[in-house]
C-alpha cells in the first residue's frame, strides 16, 4: 500500500499532453502504408480488366468500346488488390480517406487512353523501312 | 414461490453493444432462466464463397468479423494451403504469427475496456484504450489498416515488414509493458473490481469442457485448452505456456485475459528475434481439390473453418464454427442462479462477438 498515489496520477495526467488528437484543427495520423482510396492515372489504363476481374466486391466496371473506368466508391472495400494486380500500375493506393458520401454521389467515372497502338511492334517495321528505302 | 416474469435484455441495451438476445426469467432479482436468440446480423457470407474465387474469398473471410478479423483470413488460408499443400515460405508464417498476436492483444485491450465500462469504471476503459492505440497504429504503419488489415493471401503475405521495423515494435512493446502491468493491476487486485467479479458468474471445469467451451472462457475454467499449442503458423518454434486459471468465476476469466497480453508480448518478441531472411509469398497456381478442418485460436478461442473445394475456382462450401458461438451454452449455464444486476458483467465476461457468431 503506498500514499499519495493518487495525487501523483494526477500530477502526471495534469502536465503530460493529452492522449487524442485534436482532430480537425490537427490532420489525422497516417502512414505511407494507409490505404485511403484507388486512384487512376487514366493516361496509362490500358482497359485490360484485370482490376474488374479481381475486385472482391464489384466496384470497379471497365467499358472496352467507350474507353471508360469506374468505381462505385460505396462498394469498394479498398483493399488494394487492383492496385496489386494493375499490369500497367496506373492505379495507385492514396493515403487520404474519402469524405462521407451519399450512396448517389459514390460513383466516378473516367475515360481512359485504351489499349496501346502497337508501338514496339511497329518500331522494328520501322526499324526495316528505312533500311527497305535505302535499298531503293 | 414468487411469481415469475420475464425481462428480455437486448438485442438493443446500453451495455452490450452487439445484438445478443436473452430472455430472462426471474423470480424476485434472481435469474432462473435463460433463453437466447440469435439471427439479428446474419449476412449470408459462408453462400458468397460460390460466387467469389478462393482467392479473393480471403478478403471476405476477413470480414466476418471486425475484432479477430487477421485471424479469420488467417485460418481460412491455412485451410487452402493444406488443401493445394502449398509450402508457405517461413517468414510469411512468422508475420502472420506476428500480426495474429498483435490482434489479440488489441482484442484483449478492447475488451478489458468495455468490460470495465460495464462496471461503470469509466477512467480504466479510457486508459485500455488508449494502450490499444498504440497496438493500432503499429498494425496501420505494417499492414495499411488498422483494424481490417488485409494482409493475407493464399501461399503468403502481401506485406512485408522492415528489420527497423520491427526493432522499433520490439521497443514499443517493451515500454508499453510497463503501463499494461499497471492497467492489470486495477483488475487484478482492486477491491471494487474483486467485488464485483470473485464467486459471481462460476462455470465448474466439467460444464466448461461438456458444454464446449473455448479460449478464455474454458481456460477460467481450468481446462488447459489452447489451440496455439498445435504449433500452426510458426507457434511450433516459439516457447510459450498458455494462461490458466482454477476459479471459474468472472475474475478468472478476467484474469486469463489479462495475464494472456504478457504472453503475447512475449510470442511477438520470440517471433522477432527468430524471424528468418527469405521471400514472403509464393505463385499459387490451381484450385484446391478436397477438403479440409483448419483450426486456429482466436482472442475469444477457437475457430474452426470447414473449406470444401472441387478443382474450379469456386469452392463447394464454407463453414465457420465461431468461439462465441460455443460459449452460449456455458453462458445461459452460468447466468440461472445469479443476481439480475450482474448479468450485463457476466456476459461481458465471455467476450461476446455476435457479429463474428452470426456471419
Amino acid at each position: 500500500m503506498s500514499f499519495f498515489q493518487n495525487t501523483r496520477t494526477v500530477l502526471k495526467s495534469l502536465f503530460s499532453r493529452p492522449a487524442t488528437l485534436m482532430y480537425p484543427a490537427k490532420p489525422a495520423k497516417k502512414t505511407p502504408l494507409t490505404r485511403g482510396h484507388v486512384t487512376i492515372n487514366p493516361a496509362g489504363c490500358i482497359t485490360c480488366r484485370t482490376c474488374q476481374r479481381k475486385c472482391p466486391t464489384q466496384a470497379i466496371s471497365v467499358e472496352v468500346k467507350e474507353k471508360t473506368w469506374q468505381i462505385d466508391n460505396m462498394r469498394c472495400v479498398v483493399c488494394a488488390v487492383c492496385v496489386d494486380t494493375c499490369p500497367t500500375k496506373c492505379l495507385t493506393m492514396d493515403t487520404q480517406y474519402r469524405p462521407a458520401m451519399t450512396a448517389r454521389g459514390g460513383i466516378e467515372t473516367y475515360t481512359v487512353a485504351g489499349p496501346r497502338k502497337k508501338e514496339p511492334v511497329a518500331a522494328p517495321a520501322d526499324g526495316t523501312k528505312p533500311a527497305a528505302e535505302k535499298k531503293e | 414461490m414468487s411469481k415469475q416474469i420475464t425481462v428480455p435484455f437486448g438485442p438493443q441495451h446500453p451495455v452490450l453493444p452487439e445484438p445478443l438476445h436473452l430472455d430472462l426469467v426471474l423470480e424476485d432479482e434472481l435469474v432462473v432462466d435463460v433463453i437466447p436468440t440469435i439471427g439479428y446480423v446474419h449476412r449470408g457470407l459462408e453462400k458468397l464463397v460460390e460466387k467469389r474465387e478462393f482467392t479473393e474469398y480471403v478478403f471476405i473471410a476477413e470480414r466476418i468479423c471486425g475484432i479477430c478479423s487477421f485471424i479469420h483470413s488467417q485460418t481460412y488460408v491455412q485451410g487452402i494451403e493444406a488443401i493445394m499443400g502449398l509450402e508457405v515460405p517461413e517468414r510469411a508464417q512468422y508475420l502472420r504469427t506476428i500480426w495474429g498476436e498483435y490482434s489479440r492483444l488489441h482484442s484483449h485491450l478492447l475488451w478489458l475496456g468495455l468490460f470495465a465500462d460495464s462496471m461503470g469504471f469509466e477512467s480504466v476503459f479510457m486508459n485500455a484504450w488508449r494502450l490499444r492505440e498504440h497496438i493500432l497504429d503499429d498494425l496501420e504503419a505494417t499492414t495499411g489498416g488498422r483494424v481490417i488489415q488485409g494482409v493475407c493471401k493464399v501461399g503468403g503475405v502481401r506485406k512485408d515488414i522492415t528489420p527497423e521495423k520491427l526493432d522499433e515494435m520490439i521497443r514499443g512493446l517493451k515500454s508499453m509493458e510497463h503501463e499494461l502491468q499497471d492497467l492489470t493491476n486495477v483488475f487484478l487486485h482492486d477491491s471494487s473490481m474483486q467485488h464485483r467479479l470473485k464467486g459471481i458468474g462460476v462455470l465448474n471445469k466439467e460444464d466448461a469442457y461438456y458444454l464446449g467451451a473455448v479460449g478464455p472462457t474454458a481456460r477460467g475454467s481450468g481446462l488447459p485448452i489452447d489451440i496455439r499449442e498445435t504449433g500452426y503458423g510458426a507457434l511450433g518454434k516459439i516457447n510459450f505456456k498458455p494462461v490458466v486459471e482454477h476459479g471459474g468465476d468472472s475474475y478468472a476469466r478476467c484474469a486469463v485475459r489479462a495475464k494472456e497480453m504478457f504472453t503475447s508480448i512475449d510470442i511477438i518478441e520470440q517471433c522477432i528475434r527468430k524471424i528468418p531472411d527469405g521471400p514472403v509469398d509464393m505463385k499459387v497456381t490451381g484450385a484446391p481439390d478436397g477438403e479440409y478442418f483448419s483450426r486456429t485460436e482466436q482472442p475469444r478461442g477457437e475457430v474452426l473453418h470447414y473449406i470444401k473445394g472441387n478443382g474450379k475456382k469456386n469452392l463447394v462450401r464454407h463453414r465457420v464454427r465461431t468461439p462465441t458461438f460455443t460459449n452460449i451454452p456455458p453462458l445461459v449455464k452460468i447466468l440461472k442462479g445469479c443476481q439480475l444486476a450482474d448479468v450485463p458483467v457476466i456476459v461481458l465476461s465471455i467476450d461476446p462477438c455476435i457479429g463474428c457468431a452470426e456471419r
